[in-house]
């Protein structure tokens, strides 16, 4: 395998492959580094991840495993877990249309098992805790992140602790709960939740997938840009928009079109990266309008759940890649961010949670700005299922209501002219 | 005023092994001056050259970040908490 070490990313301090997620020399925190020196020639490569499993697996040479991917040819990790990644990416010409885009790409990670893209970060972090002989998995957990871990340890067989804030929307709760998991509602927000999660990972011997085991787990998100890239036909698209929580997607999958601009298994150059956070809880969005090059943390208040991460550790990262990119980082009203969701829906047949709405939503707003030209190839990343958010689209919609005749039907279905003069 | 100030494991190296370490001090600044006092090595580490915290290290007086308080001039009541943390992205 080609992971290497783990390297600080503020002062290049290298430490070994272990359970460690920050460095003791600045705090600054540690990421995987590789040595692709070592793979083998292109063509070879390329034919080895084409014939690989319909997973993140297939993608197994850039993901930071000691041993083969887990399943039943593994003696040390036999079960394979809950299969993450491989979703759809679909052309969205309805909704290019409709933004005046002719080129508009969905990948959709509601596809996922459990319906969000944490199952990839979960797949990744799950299968290192094993190789390190961790026999428990817990996570801070914004719904979603929850709903990947509790699934990823009930196929595996390890207890789990999935702390959240307490008022997360009811989907996401019991979409969590009803794996067997132990589900701790903390009275505070995702920031607390996070802090206190960060003092437990001290204390217990857990494998806390994104604390602790957090190298692993952001490598997950790179499987993003591998899919993508591999879906169009290996080529890379002009522009893509993402929604930012911590700011881990956004820049992981920067960082996987990179490690394969830098292999040459793909040409190009880095796509145009933009941002999408809900104004209700904008640290990033803000920094990167006042030209900061830091966040200043805020309490969220947003329809946006999965995204009100306050205080987001990778803020500083997405803010160089937003700029580096030529891309921004823009937010959106909860309005917006529903009518988003509609938006979505009503063009593409996708339905997507409020972080998707959020996304949608500065797409169009980018489009409307003038900011993407016509003929660009642009990639829209929907990480969650509209299932998770059932209220941010409630009322959105009138049905009707009849008795079980005909001539009910017909009567509302299309009002007789003189029925409807007469009314006015 | 004696302040509790909760040690981060990757900081324990640092301060022999200690997880909580007794210091005075009647604000953030000062508490953290004490403790830099007592445990040199802490200080190049989470503070940057200008007497400021590195970007990347968070301290939260009885669970507040003082990021939402006063920053360094926080006050800091006798008997309160100190918990310095390292910044974690979250999901």
């Amino acid at each position: 395998m080609a992971a290497e070490n783990l390297k600080c990313k503020e002062c290049g301090a290298e430490y070994p492959l272990e359970a460690l997620y920050v460095c003791e020399r600045c705090f600054g925190p540690l990421e995987v580094a590789y040595d692709h020196n070592r793979l083998d020639d292109l063509a070879t490569l390329r034919r080895r991840i084409q014939a690989g499993s319909q997973d993140v697996w297939r993608y197994a040479d850039f993901l930071p495993l000691s041993g083969p991917p887990p399943g039943p040819g593994n003696r040390q990790i036999p079960l394979a877990g809950v299969p993450a990644g491989w979703t759809p990416l679909v052309r969205a010409e309805r909704l290019g249309e409709r933004l005046g885009l002719s080129d508009v790409w969905v990948k959709n990670d509601a596809a996922n098992p459990t319906h969000s893209f944490k199952d990839r970060v979960v797949a990744i972090a799950s299968a290192r805790a094993r190789e390190l002989g961790f026999d428990a998995l817990a996570c801070a957990s914004t719904g979603n992140l929850g709903n990947a871990v509790a699934a990823q340890a009930a196929a595996i067989g390890l207890p789990s602790y999935v702390f959240v804030p307490a008022d997360l929307e009811e989907q996401k709760l019991l979409g969590t709960g009803v794996y067997g998991t132990n589900l701790v509602e903390v009275r505070g927000n995702y920031d607390d939740v996070n802090r206190l999660c960060t003092e437990l990972a001290a204390e217990r011997d857990w494998a806390f997938v994104n604390i602790n085991m957090r190298p692993y787990y952001a490598e997950g998100s790179k499987t993003v840009a591998f899919e993508i890239a591999e879906q169009l036909s290996w080529s890379l698209p002009d522009r893509l928009v993402v929604p930012i929580a911590s700011g881990s997607l956004f820049t992981k999958i920067a960082r996987g079109f990179e490690e394969w601009l830098d292999l040459g298994l793909i040409e190009g150059q880095l796509p145009v990266m933009n941002g999408a956070q809900a104004t209700g809880c904008a640290p990033v969005a803000s920094a990167y309008a006042a030209g900061q090059d830091f966040c200043q943390p805020v309490k969220p208040n947003t329809i946006a759940k999965s995204l009100a991460i306050g205080n987001p550790a990778d803020g500083p990262y997405a803010l160089d890649l937003a700029r580096r990119s030529g891309g921004s980082i823009d937010a959106v009203t909860d309005d917006e961010i529903r009518a988003g969701i509609v938006l979505l829906a009503e063009t593409t047949g996708i339905f997507t949670e409020t972080a998707g709405g959020v996304s949608t939503a500065v797409l169009a707003q980018l489009a409307a700005r003038g900011d993407i030209d016509r003929d660009e190839r642009v990639v829209l990343v929907i990480t969650g299922d509209g299932l998770k958010t059932l209220d941010a689209v409630r009322g959105s919609y009138a049905s009707l209501h009849i008795d079980a005749t005909v001539e009910s039907f017909e009567e509302s279905i299309a009002p007789a002219p003189m029925a409807a003069t007469a009314a006015v | 005023m004696a302040v509790a100030v909760k040690i981060p494991a990757a900081l324990r190296a640092a301060t022999g092994g200690a997880s909580e370490v007794s210091v005075e001090g009647a604000t953030v600044s000062e508490v953290l001056a004490a403790l830099f006092e007592q445990f040199g090595e802490l200080r190049e580490r989470i503070s940057d050259g200008d007497g400021s915290l590195r970007r990347f290290v968070n301290v939260y007086v009885a669970g507040e970040d003082i990021r939402f308080l006063e920053g360094l001039d926080t006050p800091v009541a006798d008997g309160a908490e100190l918990t310095i943390l390292p910044a974690v992205a979250g999901g």
